[in-house]
C-alpha cells in the first residue's frame, strides 16, 4: 500500500503539492510514482526563474527502465529546482515527500488549480494496480 | 534455396501440433482479396555455385582502378586480422547487446571503442557509434540544439568548406525540426573560413558552429580562433574530423581556450573498405557535460551480482524504445561490425602506427602535389596547409581530362564543378600510405599526356 | 562460450609494443614540416601499444562471451535473427567490390550497380510498391525518410496544416521517435482485446490534421491486421497517408504486399527479411518503397538505367528529393549482401520464408501453450512471432518474464524480446525465424518448460539467473548512477582470476 501523507494535495498525473506558510508551494512525485519507477539514476530539475503553466512539464525523473515527465500542478513562477537532487536522485526513493521535493513554486495569482483529495488519489492509486 | 531445414517429417508433426493440415491454413485471417498469387519480378533461385560466378563476373567488370580520389573516403591498408576478427560468427551474426549477460564481448569491445575514440579527439564520452560521417553531422546539429539552452534560435552556422554532402545530409536529418543552417562563405584565395567571416553574427543568437578539420579541400582552418570566437558567445561547437588526421592535429578537444564541444567524423578510415560508400561508421564523442544528449547506444561499465565488473549498455532512458516521441533521437542501431573493424585496427596501429599512417599518407600527398604541379597547366589551388589532400587547377575543363584518365586506369580525383564552380577547373586530389612513388609517377605522366592530347584537339 | 572474463585491452598495453608489420615505413619529421606547430597534436592519443597475436587473442577471446545466431538459438522478437548465409558475405567482400571508391565514375561501378538496380527492382515486386530508393541506412532512418515523404507530400500540395502522425500504442519506440523528428505530432489509437487496431477510435483522431499512420502488419502483437482494408481506407478519406513499417514483412514475404493493402510508403528491414548481419548491432540498411505520388520525394541517389548503362539519379535528377540521408550511398556492402540472399531465395524461395517462418511460430505458440504457457491472444494464430504473458507466473510464483530471459540464457538459448510490446504484461515475444529446425524448437520448449517447473519449486534460481554466463545479472542502476564510459589508467580494474 502506498503512503500518501493527508496533509498534501495530489493530480492525476502522480505529483503531490504542498503549500507552506508563505503561500509558496513545493511540488515532487508520489511515493506510488516513486515506485513504479523503480530506482532513479538521474534527475533533472527547472531553473529560478522560469514560469510554468499548469500541466506544463517541468522536470524530467528517468530510472534505468523508464524516464517521465513531470506535470507542474499549477501555474506559477519556479523559486528553485532542488539542487540535492543531481547527486542524490535516490532521494526521491527513499523520501519522496520531503528530501525528493522537486521544486518551488510561487502560484500564480490566477491559479485555481484542479487538485485531488488524499482520498482521492488514494482511490486512483487503487483502480491503477488493479 | 530458403536455408529451411525442415523434413516433410517434420512439417506433418509440426501442423499435426498446430491442428492444421497444411501451412496455407495458418495465413487465413489474411482477407483473400489480398493474397498474392506469385512473385513475377523476382528471378528464379540461382544455387550457391551460379551467384558466386554471377558476383564474380560483376566484380570484374568494376576492375580496380588506381584511385586518388579522397573528399571523405580514405583507401588506407587494412590488416588480415581486422576483417579476419569482424567477419568472426560471434560478433558478424550477433545482435544489440540487450541481454548483457550473453553479450559481453560486444559490450566490452565498445567500451573499449569509446575509450580510444575519446582519446582520439580529446573528449570525454562517446557513443557506440552513429551511422555515418554525415548524418552524424545532422544528429550532433540536433544534439547542439538540445544542449544549448541559453540559444533559442536552432540556428547552426555552417561553413561551405564542410563537405557538400554533410551539409545536403545535415539539412536532410535536422531540418524537419526547424533548424536554420546558415552557409558562411570562404575564402576563394586560401579555402578556408576568413577570421573576420563570423564577426557579423556577434550579439546574434546562434546556435552551434560547425567546423571540419581538415575541411573539405583538405585545408586547415584556424580552430583555435573559430573555436575561441564560438565559445566566448555561447555557441556550442560541433567539430568533424577525420580519424587518421587526429595522430598529429589537435584533437577537438584541445582547440582554443576551451575545445569543442562535440565531435563527429567518419570513422572509415579506420579498418573500413572504401566499398563504394559503406557500410561506415560515424563517431561521436563529447564533453561529460552533454553526456545525456548523445544520440545512440552508449555502454558503460558496472558490477555483477557478484561484484564483479561486466559492461552493459547504459543512459537507456534518452532512447526511443523508453522514450518514444521524446527520444533524442529514432536511432537504434549503432553499426557495430564497423566499430568491431576500428577498435582492431586501432588496437593494430596504436597511438605510433597510426601516427605513421597519418604522416605517410600526408608525406605521398605532399609527392602527389608537387608531380601534378610540375605538370604544364596544372597548379596548386588553395595555398596553404593542408592534410593529404589538396586541390589543384587545370587550364581547361575537368571532365573531359577525367574520362581519359579513367580509360587509362586512374582515378585521377574528383572534379569540383558540381560544388564549387566558382573555382574555374579544379579538382580534388588525394594520396594515402597506399599509394607508391611509382603510383604516383603513373598519375602524372598520364595527366601531363592527357592535357597534351587535350590541348592537341 | 568461454565464461572467463577478459581484461580491457589497454591493459596489455606495454610502451613501445605494437603490430609494426602492418604500419607503413617512418617518413620520417620531414614529411609533415608543412603542418603549423599551433596546430598540431602535443599528446598522444590512449590507443593499445601491443602485438598482433594479443590483439588477435584479445578480440578473438571478447568473440566468445558472445552468444551469436551463428552458435546459439537467438528467438528475439522483432529482430529476425535468420542464419546468414556465409556466401551473402563472401560475395559482397570481393576484392573488387570493397576497394570501389564512392565517388567513382559511374562507368567503373556497372557491375556494382547492376545489383542495386536488381535489387530495387526485386523490392518492388515483394512490397508492391512504384519505386524504391535504397540509401536509409537502418530502419529508423527508413522510417525517417518515409514520414518525411508524407511531409513533403502534404507541402507540395500546399496542404500545410497536415502534422500529425498516428500510431498504435503498441507501436515500436522508433515510430513515435521518427515522427517527432520530422517534426509533427503523435496521436496514439488504441488496439482492441484480439489484437486489432480499435477501428472506432481511429475514426475519431484522423482529420484535416492527420498526415499519415504509421503501421506494422503483421502488427508488434504477432498477429495480422486483418481490417487494414477499412484502415487504409478510412485514413486515406481523411487525406492522410499510409507508413508500412517493414520491421514483419518475414511474415507475409511472397503471401501479400503491402502496397496491395492501401500502403503509400513502406521501408523494408535488409538485416531481418534478407538476412544481412546485425554485426551486434548494426549496419542495417532501410530501403524505402512508394507510391507513384510519393516518388518524386524519395531520398538520393537512386540507381536509374539510361540505355545500357546504370547511373546514378540524384537532386537534379528528383529536385523535390527529402535529400540525403548518407555522405554516399548507405550501407553499399549491406545492400551487396541482400542482393546475394535474393538471388539465392529468388521467387519459390521468398514465399518458402514466410510459409516456414509462421509454421515454425505456430508450432512453438502450440507447444509452449501445451507446456503451461499463456498466449497474449489465444483465439489468434501467430505470424512468424508469438507472445506468450507470464503475467499469471508473475503473481502466483513471484518471479518475471526478465528472469525466464535470463534463465534461458543458462539454457544455451539467446532470450525473446522481453517486455515489449508494452501493453502485453511479464510479455516474451518469441521469433525462432524459419532457420531454426524442429529439434531446435523442442529444445527451447523443452528449456521453457523446464523453468516453469523450476520457477515452482525453486524460484530463486530464476530471480538470481543467469548462472553460468561470464558475468551474473549486472547492476544497471550503478551502471546509470556511477558512469563508467571508458577505462582509465589510474583505476583499477582487477578480474578475479577464474579455473
Amino acid at each position: 500500500m502506498s503512503n500518501v501523507p493527508s496533509d498534501l494535495k495530489y493530480t492525476k498525473t502522480h505529483e503531490w503539492l504542498r503549500t507552506l506558510p508563505d503561500g509558496t508551494v513545493e511540488v515532487g512525485i508520489t511515493d506510488h510514482a516513486q515506485h513504479a519507477l523503480g530506482d532513479l539514476v538521474f534527475v533533472e530539475v527547472p531553473e529560478a526563474g522560469r514560469t510554468l503553466a499548469a500541466g506544463e512539464p517541468f522536470a524530467v525523473v528517468e530510472s534505468v527502465k523508464a524516464a517521465s515527465d513531470v506535470y507542474s500542478p499549477i501555474a506559477g513562477e519556479v523559486i528553485a529546482g532542488n539542487p540535492a537532487l543531481a547527486a542524490e536522485p535516490e532521494a526521491i526513493n527513499s523520501d519522496a515527500y520531503g528530501k525528493g521535493w522537486l521544486m518551488r513554486l510561487r502560484p500564480a495569482a490566477a491559479a485555481a488549480p484542479q487538485l485531488l483529495a488524499p482520498k482521492d488519489y488514494e482511490k486512483l492509486v487503487v483502480e491503477e494496480g488493479s | 534455396m530458403a536455408f529451411i531445414p525442415h523434413t516433410r517429417e517434420d512439417v506433418e508433426s509440426m501442423l499435426a501440433a498446430i491442428g492444421v493440415e497444411r501451412i496455407e491454413r495458418l495465413f487465413d485471417e489474411i482477407p483473400a482479396s489480398l493474397r498474392l498469387a506469385g512473385l513475377a519480378g523476382v528471378p528464379e533461385a540461382m544455387n550457391e555455385m551460379e551467384v558466386g560466378r554471377l558476383m564474380t563476373e560483376r566484380a570484374r567488370l568494376d576492375g580496380r582502378p588506381l584511385c586518388f580520389i579522397g573528399a571523405g573516403a580514405y583507401e588506407h591498408h587494412i590488416p588480415a586480422a581486422v576483417w579476419a576478427i569482424a567477419t568472426r560468427g560471434e560478433f558478424y551474426s550477433a545482435y544489440t547487446p540487450y541481454q548483457a549477460e550473453a553479450s559481453q564481448g560486444t559490450l566490452q569491445l565498445l567500451y573499449e571503442y569509446q575509450t580510444m575514440m575519446a582519446s582520439l579527439t580529446g573528449m570525454e564520452v562517446s557513443n557506440a557509434s552513429l551511422y555515418d560521417g554525415a548524418s552524424a553531422v545532422g544528429e550532433a546539429c540536433l544534439m547542439a540544439v538540445r544542449a544549448n539552452r541559453r540559444s533559442r534560435s536552432r540556428r547552426i552556422l555552417v561553413p561551405t568548406t564542410v563537405h557538400p554532402h554533410y551539409r545536403a545530409t545535415a539539412r536532410a536529418v535536422a531540418g524537419n525540426q526547424g533548424l536554420v543552417f546558415e552557409e558562411l562563405p570562404y575564402c576563394t584565395e586560401e579555402g578556408c573560413i576568413p577570421a573576420g567571416a563570423l564577426e557579423r553574427y556577434d550579439g546574434q543568437d546562434i546556435t552551434a558552429l560547425v567546423i571540419q578539420q581538415p575541411n573539405f579541400f583538405g585545408r586547415l582552418e584556424d580552430v583555435d580562433a573559430l573555436c575561441d570566437w564560438a565559445r566566448a558567445r555561447n555557441i556550442l561547437v560541433v567539430a568533424v574530423v577525420n580519424p587518421t588526421s587526429l595522430a598529429l592535429l589537435t584533437p577537438p578537444g584541445q582547440w582554443g581556450a576551451k575545445g569543442a564541444d562535440i565531435a563527429v567524423g567518419d570513422g572509415q578510415p579506420l579498418g573500413v573498405p572504401l566499398s563504394s560508400g559503406g557500410p561506415y561508421f560515424g563517431f561521436m564523442t563529447a564533453r561529460m557535460e552533454h553526456v545525456r544528449q548523445l544520440p545512440g547506444r552508449i555502454v558503460g561499465r558496472t558490477l555483477d551480482a557478484a561484484g564483479r565488473p561486466g559492461f552493459t549498455l547504459t543512459l537507456q532512458a534518452r532512447e526511443q524504445h523508453i522514450r518514444r516521441a521524446k527520444a533524442t533521437s529514432n536511432i537504434c542501431t549503432n553499426q557495430g561490425l564497423l566499430v568491431t573493424a576500428a577498435a582492431v585496427y586501432l588496437s593494430l596501429m596504436g597511438p605510433v602506427g597510426l601516427e605513421r599512417v597519418a604522416a605517410a599518407s600526408h608525406a605521398r600527398a605532399r609527392e602527389l602535389v608537387d608531380a601534378l604541379t610540375r605538370v604544364p597547366g596544372v597548379r596548386r589551388l588553395l595555398r596553404g596547409p593542408v592534410f593529404h589532400e589538396a586541390v589543384i587547377g587545370l587550364d581547361r575543363p575537368v571532365a573531359p581530362v577525367l574520362q581519359k584518365m579513367t580509360a587509362r586506369g586512374i582515378l585521377a580525383g574528383l572534379d569540383l564543378a558540381e560544388h564549387y564552380p566558382e573555382l574555374g577547373p579544379a579538382l580534388l586530389v588525394c594520396a594515402t600510405e597506399t599509394k607508391t612513388t611509382a603510383d604516383i609517377e603513373r598519375y602524372a605522366s598520364a595527366l601531363a599526356e592527357c592535357l597534351r592530347e587535350a590541348r592537341a584537339a | 562460450m568461454s565464461t572467463r572474463l577478459e581484461k580491457p585491452i589497454f591493459e596489455y598495453s606495454v610502451p613501445g609494443r605494437g603490430a609494426e608489420d602492418q604500419w607503413p615505413r617512418d617518413p620520417g619529421p620531414a614529411a609533415t614540416d608543412d603542418l603549423p606547430a599551433t596546430l598540431r597534436r602535443s599528446t598522444r592519443p590512449l590507443l593499445p601499444e601491443v602485438s598482433e597475436l594479443e590483439a588477435v587473442r584479445h578480440f578473438t577471446r571478447l568473440s566468445q562471451l558472445n552468444f551469436s545466431i551463428d552458435t546459439h538459438f537467438y528467438p528475439l522478437g522483432s529482430c529476425t535473427m535468420k542464419y546468414n548465409p556465409k556466401a551473402c558475405n563472401s560475395f559482397a567482400m570481393l576484392p573488387e567490390f570493397l576497394a570501389r571508391h564512392p565517388l567513382s565514375p559511374e562507368s567503373v561501378g556497372q557491375g556494382f550497380l547492376a545489383c542495386l538496380y536488381e535489387l530495387q527492382e526485386m523490392l518492388k515486386a515483394v512490397t508492391g510498391m512504384q519505386a524504391v530508393a535504397l540509401s536509409p541506412m537502418a530502419g529508423a532512418q527508413g522510417e525517417f525518410a518515409g514520414v518525411a515523404m508524407i511531409r513533403a507530400y502534404h507541402r507540395a500540395r500546399g496542404d500545410l496544416e497536415r502534422n500529425e502522425i498516428i500510431v498504435p500504442e503498441a507501436a515500436h519506440g522508433t515510430n513515435p521517435a521518427t515522427a517527432t523528428m520530422c517534426g509533427c505530432v503523435v496521436r496514439e489509437v488504441p488496439v482492441n482485446a484480439e489484437g486489432d487496431v480499435d477501428l472506432e477510435a481511429l475514426k475519431t483522431v484522423v482529420g484535416p490534421k492527420t498526415a499519415g499512420i504509421m503501421l506494422t502488419n503483421p502488427s508488434t502483437l504477432g498477429v495480422f491486421e486483418r481490417r487494414i482494408e477499412e484502415v487504409a481506407r478510412t485514413v486515406h478519406a481523411a487525406g492522410g497517408l499510409l507508413y508500412y513499417d517493414g520491421a514483419n514483412l518475414n511474415a507475409i514475404l511472397g503471401k501479400v504486399r503491402p502496397g496491395d493493402m492501401g500502403f503509400d510508403v513502406i521501408h523494408v528491414n535488409l538485416h531481418k527479411t534478407f538476412s544481412t548481419p546485425h554485426g551486434g548491432g548494426g549496419p542495417g540498411a532501410g530501403p524505402v518503397g512508394v507510391s507513384a505520388r510519393l516518388a518524386p520525394f524519395l531520398p538520393v541517389p537512386i540507381v536509374g538505367r539510361r540505355g545500357e548503362q546504370y547511373c546514378w539519379l540524384t537532386e537534379r535528377d528528383l529536385p523535390q528529393s527529402i535529400g540525403r540521408l548518407s555522405g554516399f550511398m548507405g550501407n553499399a556492402g549491406v545492400l551487396l549482401r541482400a542482393y546475394v540472399y535474393m538471388r539465392l531465395l529468388g521467387r519459390e524461395g521468398m514465399a518458402r520464408v514466410s510459409e516456414y517462418a509462421t509454421l515454425n511460430a505456430n508450432y512453438l505458440l502450440a507447444q509452449l501453450t501445451r507446456a503451461g504457457f499463456d498466449a497474449a491472444y489465444p483465439s489468434r494464430r501467430a505470424s512468424h512471432e508469438l507472445i506468450i504473458t507470464l503475467k499469471r507466473q508473475a503473481k502466483e510464483l513471484g518471479v518475471t518474464a526478465m528472469d525466464f530471459a535470463k534463465r534461458l540464457l543458462d539454457h544455451g538459448m539467446h532470450a525473446p524480446t522481453t517486455y515489449f510490446p508494452l501493453l502485453v504484461p511479464e510479455c516474451l515475444l518469441i521469433e525462432p525465424t524459419e532457420t531454426e529446425s524442429k529439434a531446435a524448437l523442442d529444445a527451447f520448449v523443452a528449456a521453457m518448460a523446464e523453468i516453469l517447473a523450476e520457477a515452482a519449486q525453486e524460484p530463486e534460481r530464476l530471480t538470481s539467473a543467469p548462472h553460468t554466463m561470464p558475468v551474473r545479472r549486472l547492476d544497471d542502476v550503478r551502471a546509470a548512477k556511477q558512469l563508467d564510459l571508458t577505462w582509465k589508467p589510474t583505476v583499477a580494474h582487477a578480474i578475479p582470476t577464474t579455473a
